[in-house]
């Protein structure tokens, strides 16, 4: 219902947006070592939303991550996408971890559409080229299709399995420090494309990322964790207009708005 | 004119290149070659600080491998002698390659393999294999199947160990991304658990090539047959050392076949592994 209508360009949670993805009082203690890695995490995510969760590392955020894109089950809480629980990985959460993860011996183009071969088997696969082509250009690797992933910069393998998260076209995107192994110019412009790519894909995203800057630039709003118990402490709404540019990070609000996070977060979390 | 350096001038000067980075590489063995060989020719027929039984020189070496070779050329008896070794290594590695296997994906792949199958591997690994010899001629006779069975014996364990080591070689990223693309334990192990092993199956095939080859002569010494390994106890019970020598570096050029096919295989399947490539060899 809320497709066709723009973001809002002020208030941060599209308030008015359908509910996504909904997580009540989910906890997890990891039954090897006993360890509570999450207590008590409520989250809802809207149509169309761009939510980051920050916090020091070790404080549950891959946890929670893995919790909501079924590979991992909660110890108690539920999970529920698009109204239906979570129980497994499922074709409608797309995913993108630190690393590319490119298999070394397909083509670009034939790693973009393994998410299909896997699931719906070669014809499939074949039948999903085109739509790999549109993805290859939407990131501006049209003309790196048929090169094998030694041959791609670090970016540029990024690049390539963000196509490979959206070919099933997820209903939502989980993020896991996505650009974290990337240089810093390389980020910020990788954090553009996303901003670009997830308005034109109208994508509901989450992004867990330990750079404060990161997580102000692209968010509507960001989830602060503290660790032991990993638990969500406070949200703040981001109202910095969109489309976000990077000269924004230099504007006194942004300042502001890391400041106050910083100040959650406690001077030792972050160097 | 005076030590004065000129600021101005390009800093310009020549990066030292070894000089065995200079010579390409088949100049630098053949050299080597011709060292060995004239200090070989200086010890045993120039000097006689050999004796003959012991090493012969490389000029009667040659007259028997010439002799050799012309036998084999025209299909005398150390062709068929030859042709039974062949055939003998072929089928043991076939079968190494295919028990091999089969227990590298059941240890590597299942916990029942890990923990029930992998220490009873281990135990028979640590014992000298060839002990088993006398074994399989009681059970298999005198005939090609004894030495196939111990050639396949020695050359099996480093192929269960590579494949299992091969299995455990895909990242916990990579399994992460197949599970939470809705893989099957299956699909997981054959589009990335083998695809990412293969680098490690092929270092085991290939110490299996060499293995087979020391399996299948060692069975033929000790067990007879019509293979080359018996013609080589014969000449040496003879002391006729030229004809060893001669024999020996024709059987190696079966172990260098079999051992660049498999090289020749691994470039044509694992394409995508550039550590693998310089030298050629690896
Ligand atoms: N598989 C696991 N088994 C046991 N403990 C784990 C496991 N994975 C993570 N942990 C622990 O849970 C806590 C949270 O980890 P994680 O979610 O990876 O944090 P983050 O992503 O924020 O750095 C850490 O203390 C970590 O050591
Ligand atoms: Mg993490």
């Amino acid at each position: 219902m809320t497709m066709a209508e723009p973001r809002p360009l002020t208030a941060g949670p599209a308030a008015a947006a359908r509910p996504v993805y909904q997580i009540e009082r989910l906890s997890k203690t990891y039954a090897r070592n006993r360890l509570t890695a999450l207590t008590d995490v409520h989250l809802t995510l809207h149509k169309g939303e761009f939510v980051s969760v920050v916090g020091s590392s070790g404080c549950g955020k891959s946890t929670l991550l893995k919790i909501m894109s079924g590979l991992l089950p909660p110890t108690t809480g539920r999970v529920v996408l698009e109204g239906k629980p979570v129980t497994g990985p499922r074709d409608d959460i797309g995913m993108m971890f630190q690393q590319a993860t490119l298999l070394p011996w397909k083509t670009t183009l034939q790693n973009i559409i393994l998410p299909i071969e896997i699931r719906q088997g070669r014809a499939a696969a074949r039948a999903a080229i085109p739509r790999a082509n549109e993805l290859l250009r939407l990131v501006g690797l049209g003309d790196f299709a048929h090169v094998y992933p030694a041959e791609l910069s670090g970016g540029m393998a990024q690049r390539a399995s963000i196509c490979r998260m959206l070919i099933s076209n997820p209903a939502v995107l989980l993020l896991d420090e996505p650009f974290s192994a990337l240089d810093e110019l390389t980020r910020d412009f990788m954090n553009m494309e996303l901003q670009r790519i997830c308005a034109e894909q109208r994508a509901t995203a989450f992004l867990v990322t330990h750079s404060l800057a990161e997580a102000v630039i692209l968010s509507d709003r960001i989830l602060v964790m503290k660790p032991r118990p990993g638990r969500i402490v406070e949200e703040i709404v981001i109202d910095l207009p969109r489309p976000r540019t990077l000269e924004m990070i230099n504007t006194p609000r942004f300042g502001e708005i890391v400041a106050h996070i910083r100040d959650l977060l406690g001077k030792e979390a972050f160097q | 004119m005076t030590a004065t350096p000129d600021p101005n001038a390009d800093t310009v000067w020549v990066e030292p290149v070894a000089l065995i980075d200079r010579i390409p590489r088949w100049v630098a063995m053949l050299a080597l070659a011709a060292v060995v060989i004239a200090i070989w020719d200086l010890a045993t027929a120039r000097m006689a600080w050999v004796s003959p039984i012991i090493l012969p020189s490389p000029a009667e070496t040659l007259a028997d491998l010439i002799f050799v070779g012309q036998n084999l050329a025209s299909g005398g008896y150390m062709l068929e002698a030859l042709w039974t070794t062949t055939r003998t290594v072929f089928w043991a590695f076939l079968i190494a390659t295919a028990i091999g296997f089969s227990l590298g994906v059941l240890v590597g792949e299942t916990k029942f393999g890990e923990r029930a199958v992998m220490p009873y591997l281990v135990a028979i690994d640590t014992m000298p294999k060839v002990a088993f010899a006398p074994l399989f001629i009681a059970w298999l006779g005198f005939d090609i199947a004894s030495k196939v069975a111990l050639a396949a014996f020695i050359a099996t364990f480093p192929i269960i160990v590579s494949t299992a080591a091969g299995l455990y070689a895909a990242s916990e990223n990579e399994r992460m991304l197949f599970k939470s693309i809705g893989a099957s334990r299956l699909q997981t192990l054959f589009r990335l658990k083998l695809p990412t092993g293969l680098p490690h199956i092929f270092t085991g095939l290939k110490i299996a090539a060499v293995g087979v080859m020391a399996g299948a002569i060692t069975g033929e010494f000790l067990g007879g047959g019509q293979g080359f390994g018996a013609l080589i106890r014969q000449s040496a019970s003879t002391m006729d050392t030229p004809r060893v020598f001669a024999l020996i570096l024709y059987l190696s050029l079966l172990g260098l076949a079999l051992f660049f096919a498999v090289a020749w295989l691994q470039k044509r399947l694992v394409f995508w592994n550039k550590a693998d490539r310089p030298g050629g060899v690896g």
